[in-house]
């Protein structure tokens, strides 16, 4: 199995209608098949090892993507935003790659191989190309190579092979099974996995795929009324801002039929209002990472309507991440590797055709195919997932792991708390001790004794933070990450 | 002919055509309503299947065998039946999922 196979069936169960469109240009499978095959063909006879694509969201990414499959080279999304500093490394790692530019000139990039991506729509482009194109993709090629966002360190390239997409999109996606008005808004960029997974899977269940360019949270409600939007997909700081934006609003927005969500830890009160103000919208909480190939688990519409009619047990659901998809096995262990019983929080562990856990650095999975994550988690008696954070971001003070998930769970619970980012600080008699920094709603208050014993109500003593500050907001990554090492290194310093 | 994983597979008598997913752990043949398949690539005379009964191939179905590990994705669908060493390759169930994407 190959990328290019998914569009090529795409395509011949399609008719004239739209498959993608972005502002007043719109493709259907069929033009978006002949495109990547006339483009494929140019960019073999430019002699490019690979295809990075450097822009917004466009009709043109999927061009460029598709376009790299025919030809057998591997697809490299590259952050767009990224300064010059961060860019032109990544740039010059994939030297040899044709570059597909929103913008030129591209920081460290050969003019020769840089192509202004406007020309993938233009005929002209590629019409004397008569290279002729590889017939038999290996599964085993490379498809696409994804910098990983990087919040504790330096970027990875997480590499995914075809046959590991591939698995993703025909394990848990009927093919060409969507209704004719169906549409999904597309709102992740492209050089995150839940941009490849949104366009391969609505491409191959035959929805139209509908793209924003820059995220707005008025733009993008009005565009799910227009375009008659049935499906979406945020990240939790857009949904926030939705929210925000609705202010007890109801989100009026009858066609859309499903709302999912991850790629970041979602606070729970941004969710609640959001399940309040999207009455007839059934949510999806998505967790999976980028070297699974986007989704492992999901809670789905009933989970969150349940806990939304008050459900007890669902109520505490909605904090997990729902169950694993068919296909996906999932461990938790210690850190001696030993499999850890229901109910216990350790390292989570998975396994499954869709997971890769390789780098350009090499593979992290073991002999029996299991992929570290570095998140800490633990699963309930009927198998949900509760993630608990990154590994590397647990607190251990006195010996005790705390996840600061925990601690900011409840200090959001407070009225006057916006958001919150707790961290552990060194410290010479507890090894580590806890310390938030806090955003408060505007007009409202509230001191740092005050949101102690709020905390010291909801979590045992050794939990509450011994040091809280104020801030009037927390660095994120634009997909949505919060960057608790920043606010570490603020509040070490 | 061997059946490798990612290679496109087709019936030489009607419009099937597949794709590898799985290769099976020993060799397999391979047939639609009784003819052999063979390489996409290979003729395809089209003579049609005398018996065609049944649902057919069904384009974006997944077919396993699970005695040999086989299995396949219809890319385009056909008439025949899918067997393989004579047993009837039946389409691998997916419970449908809600849309995360």
């Amino acid at each position: 199995m190959n990328l290019s196979l998914l569009l090529e069936m795409a395509a011949s169960a399609s008719d004239e209608r739209a498959a993608v469109v972005s502002g007043d240009v719109a493709l259907s499978a069929i033009d978006l098949d002949a495109a990547a095959r006339r483009v494929a063909g140019r960019f073999l006879e430019m002699g490019a090892t690979g295809v990075v694509y450097c822009g917004t969201n466009d009709v043109t990414f999927p061009i460029a993507l598709f376009a790299a499959a025919a030809a057998g080279l591997p697809f490299i999304p590259l952050n767009y935003r990224l300064g010059a500093e961060q860019l032109q490394p990544l740039v010059e790692a994939n030297a040899g790659a044709v570059v597909v530019a929103e913008v030129m000139p591209v920081v460290g990039a050969d003019p020769a191989l840089t192509v202004d991506r406007r020309a993938l729509l233009d005929p002209s482009f590629a019409a004397a190309s008569e290279v002729e194109l590889p017939g038999f993709i290996d599964p085993e090629d490379v498809a696409v190579l994804l910098y990983t966002s990087g919040t504790s360190g330096t970027p990875k390239a997480a590499i995914l092979r075809h046959r590991h997409l591939t698995a993703y999109v025909i394990g848990t996606v009927e093919f060409a099974a969507a209704e004719p008005e169906q549409a999904a808004l597309v709102t992740v960029p492209p050089y995150h996995i839940a941009g490849m997974a949104n366009l391969l899977s609505n491409l191959y269940a035959g929805r139209r795929i509908v793209y924003l360019d820059a995220f707005d949270a008025e733009v993008w409600i009005d565009t799910v009324r227009r375009e008659g939007v049935t499906q979406a997909m945020v990240v939790p700081t857009m949904l926030a801002r939705v929210v925000s934006h609705l202010d007890g609003r109801p989100a009026d927005v009858p066609t859309l039929r499903t709302l999912s969500y991850g790629g970041a830890r979602m606070p729970l009160p941004v969710l609640e209002q959001a399940l309040e103000l999207f009455a007839g919208t059934g949510f999806v909480n998505a967790y999976g990472l980028t070297e699974t190939s986007s989704t492992i688990a999901l809670l789905g519409p009933e989970d969150h309507a349940a806990a939304f009619e008050g459900d007890p047990v669902a109520k505490v659901r909605l904090g997990s991440v729902g169950r694993v998809l068919p296909g996906i096995e999932v461990e938790v262990r210690d850190e001696d590797g030993t499999v850890l019983p229901i109910g216990e929080p350790g390292l989570v562990f998975l396994r499954g055709e869709q997971v890769s856990g390789e780098y350009d650095a090499g593979s992290v999975v073991d002999a029996e195919g299991w992929f570290p994550t570095r998140d800490r988690g633990w699963i309930d008696e009927e198998g949900y997932l509760f993630i608990e954070g990154r590994a590397d971001d647990t607190i251990i003070r006195g010996g005790e792991n705390i996840a600061p998930a925990e601690i900011e769970d409840v200090l959001v619970r407070h009225p006057a708390v916006d958001s919150a980012c707790v961290v552990g600080l060194p410290d010479d008699e507890w090894g580590q001790s806890i310390a938030a920094a806090v955003v408060l709603i505007p007009g409202r208050t509230a001191t740092a004794d005050e949101l102690q014993t709020h905390c010291r109500e909801h979590l045992r003593g050794s939990k509450t933070p011994e040091r809280i500050v104020f801030r009037d907001e927390l660095p994120h990554t634009p997909t949505g990450k919060l960057l608790r090492r920043q606010v570490l290194a603020e509040l070490a310093g | 002919m061997e059946i490798k994983a990612g290679s496109r597979l087709a019936c030489p008598d009607c419009s099937t055509e597949l794709v590898v997913v799985k290769p099976p752990s020993a060799p397999v043949v391979l047939t639609c309503s009784g003819s052999a398949i063979v390489e996409a690539t290979a003729d395809r005379p089209g003579a049609g299947h005398a018996d065609a009964a049944g649902e057919g191939a069904l384009v974006g179905k997944r077919y396993a065998d699970e005695e040999s590990g086989l299995e396949v994705l219809c890319a385009k669908p056909g008439p025949g039946t899918l067997a393989a060493d004579g047993r009837v390759v039946e389409i691998k169930g997916a419970k449908p999922l809600p849309s995360s994407d």
